[in-house]
């Protein structure tokens, strides 16, 4: 396996995940009762498996031209931002409270990713500035405007 | 000409003022890299909760139409195009902003992008209700056959890949299956709690489109695209008018194309563009000044990406089968309010579906008279650092699925679909088909099963589905669209040279 390069590599298990799911599915449609209630799904599936075992077998042959994968760099980069995202999601707007939360992951993601230096007060107080303005237009537009009432939970 | 009784409602102070909104809105959003048209769309879509019908799609089809247009802005003066669809308006337009001639350029595209849109729209309006008619004759048997259709054609014309396109259709159609079956009431594929009551349009819209341009930004890093806005010096309308009427061939070309090009489901305004620009090359005797800040390459790809907008629009009024992404998620602003397009929707509604596509038409005009206005802005608004629109996006898209049902499930939804797209996309998948599937399905489904039920008890199923003429000409279409883009899949592999296939 050491000589299969790393897009490939990347091809092999995305596809191959598809496939996993195409299978799955297959096996609900055509087992699960009442089979009415599956007679589309089946259909589906059926197509559904077979281009994902089409795809999955391009890629372990190396045939696969389209998809450039995920570089090393690349993935280095978003993953922190990632993280921080689905911690946002899947916990803190939850947990926190959707305001609180999403100011926070607001302000993670803004000092991450903001090529303005790290040493400089001026950056700082200007991500400061821009998570506050943010947050005052998305409490303007849906908690004023459209009267959305979210999670308030731990904080707000 | 039933259209012209409507025409006042798009005048009213809340329908005017959303139109205004919609389209000045759209005209800064367009310019923003990164916020596609429909992304913009689908990001917008929980602010028409609280709206009637025809004012919700008067502020989506504003922002569809200006969002289109105000990717020129950035096409133009930072060479970033602001959406897929102003590719070919870089080629022609920038060259001139460097040469100083930015606001002409500007003016140029507005100008043509608005002719091409009316033109477009003009389109929509007469061919709509004609078709509507036709789409009466259509049965179960044939509605299945269209949704399929409309996958396939997306899904192999819109993909890189056929057979990954297709694949992404299919897992559309699956998405579109979860939850409760609307017969029997059984459970499907409900293995989480958070999609018990089944995949909501408006969430997967939100995340299909927005997070993956959220964890595209995040791949960039922390760097400075370094883009500068060239600045621009004043430049009398009037003399971009006449330059305009010295380009009537160009424009010409770019609306026609682009009208062609927007009636075929899949193929996008990044096609339209590129096509137009082509075309007029080659019908123009100043063909080599092409590419060095050409007037003709602008027009002809600002009119035909702004022409194919109201022709898109197309098979979704009329059978309910969106021609284009934007046009899936515009469905899904339509299937909120309770409408549903096809053919009794002129029948039914033809308040909402006049004052919609007339809202359209005045909104090319709006948009070209304060594109121009918009431009400086939009401009600064493009040089936004990718860092906030990350963080700006992906705060929209939390809490716009959390607003669409008061439901946390949404989100999740939302943010796993959108990761799942991420790293689909990275593997030759496309969000467009997928989106396709997910809004089709319940359509395909529905009628496959009231087609099954008379099959069962008229002819039997093969019959039934597989005879006639129309279901033959239509699945000619879907064999004959999949056909076609392997053959053309194939021939572009047979061209890639060794060093590609390498590398």
């Amino acid at each position: 396996m050491s000589d299969i390069s790393l897009p490939r590599m990347q091809h092999i298990i995305g596809s191959g995940v598809v496939a996993v799911v195409g299978i799955w599915v297959a096996v609900v449609s055509y087992t699960q009762q009442p089979s009415e209630a599956f007679l589309f799904p089946r259909l589906i599936a059926t197509v559904f498996v077979v281009l994902a075992l089409w795809t999955f077998a391009k890629a372990c042959l190396g045939w696969t031209k389209v998809g450039n994968g995920l570089s090393v760099r690349q993935f280095r980069n978003l993953a922190p931002g990632l993280i921080v995202a689905l911690i946002y999601v899947f916990w803190a707007a939850k947990g926190l409270g959707f305001y609180s939360a999403t100011a926070i992951a607001f302000f993670i993601l803004l000092s991450l990713y903001d090529p303005a230096p790290h040493t400089a007060f001026r950056s700082w107080l200007k991500r400061v500035i821009i998570t506050a303005c943010f947050m005052a237009v998305m409490y303007g537009l849906f908690a004023s405007l459209l009267k959305v009432y979210t999670p308030r939970e731990i904080f707000f | 000409m039933e259209f012209i009784f409507y025409f006042g409602d798009v005048f009213t102070p809340v329908n005017f003022g959303l139109l205004l909104l919609g389209t000045i809105g759209g005209l800064i959003l367009g310019a923003t890299p990164g916020l596609s048209p429909t992304m913009a769309v689908a990001l917008l879509i929980p602010f028409t909760f609280q709206l009637e019908a025809a004012q919700g799609l008067i502020l989506l089809g504003a922002a569809y139409t200006s969002t289109v247009a105000g990717g020129a802005v950035s096409a133009i003066l930072l060479k970033i195009p602001g959406a897929p669809a102003n590719i070919a308006t870089t080629l022609d337009g920038h060259t001139m902003a460097q040469k100083g001639e930015g606001a002409k350029a500007l003016q140029l595209s507005f100008l043509s992008s608005a002719v091409g849109g009316i033109f477009g729209v003009l389109l929509l309006i007469f061919l709509t209700p004609v078709l509507a008619k036709w789409a009466l004759a259509f049965g179960p048997s044939h509605l299945f056959w269209l949704a399929i259709l409309g996958v396939t054609v997306i899904g192999s014309l819109d993909s890189r890949s056929v057979v990954k396109g297709l694949l992404s259709g299919c897992i559309g159609l699956w998405l579109a299956t979860i939850g409760f079956d609307d017969i029997m009431g059984a459970q499907r594929f409900i293995f989480h709690p958070a999609l018990g009551g089944g995949i909501n349009i408006i969430a997967a819209l939100i995340g299909l489109f927005a997070i993956p341009q959220v964890i595209t930004m995040f791949a960039k890093g922390r760097h400075n695209d370094g883009a500068e806005v060239i600045q621009v010096r004043k430049h009398p309308i009037g003399a971009a008018l006449s330059e305009l009427m010295r380009n009537k061939r160009a424009m010409g070309i770019g609306t026609i194309t682009g009208s062609i090009i927007g009636l075929i489901p899949g193929v996008g305004g990044q096609i339209a563009g590129l096509v137009a620009y082509d075309q007029s090359r080659k019908f123009s005797p100043e063909r080599a000044k092409f590419g060095t800040g050409h007037p003709e390459g602008l027009v002809a790809a600002e009119s035909a990406n702004n022409a194919m907008v109201g022709p898109s629009l197309v098979p979704l009024l009329t059978l309910s089968i969106p021609g284009s992404p934007t046009a899936a998620v515009l469905l899904g602003g339509l299937l909120i309010h309770g409408i549903f397009p096809g053919t009794d929707l002129f029948d039914n509604h033809p308040d909402v579906a006049w004052t919609f596509i007339n809202s359209m038409l005045i909104g090319q005009v709006l948009m070209c008279l304060f594109g121009l206005y918009v431009a400086g802005v939009a401009a600064r608004v493009a040089q936004v650092p990718q860092s906030v629109m990350a963080a700006v996006v992906l705060g929209l898209a939390v809490f716009g699925s959390y607003s669409v049902q008061s439901s946390m499930g949404d989100v999740y939804v939302m943010a796993a679909l959108g990761v799942m797209m991420y790293f689909l996309e990275r593997f030759g998948f496309s969000a467009a088909p997928l989106v396709l599937g997910l809004i089709l399905g319940p359509i395909a489904e529905a009628n496959f099963i009231q087609g099954s039920m008379i099959a069962n008890a008229t002819d039997g199923m093969t019959p039934y589905f597989l005879g006639g003429s129309l279901n033959l000409f239509l699945i000619a279409v879907v064999i004959a669209s999949i056909a076609y883009s392997a053959y053309m899949e194939l021939r572009s592999r047979r061209f890639t040279s060794k060093e590609e296939i390498m590398a």
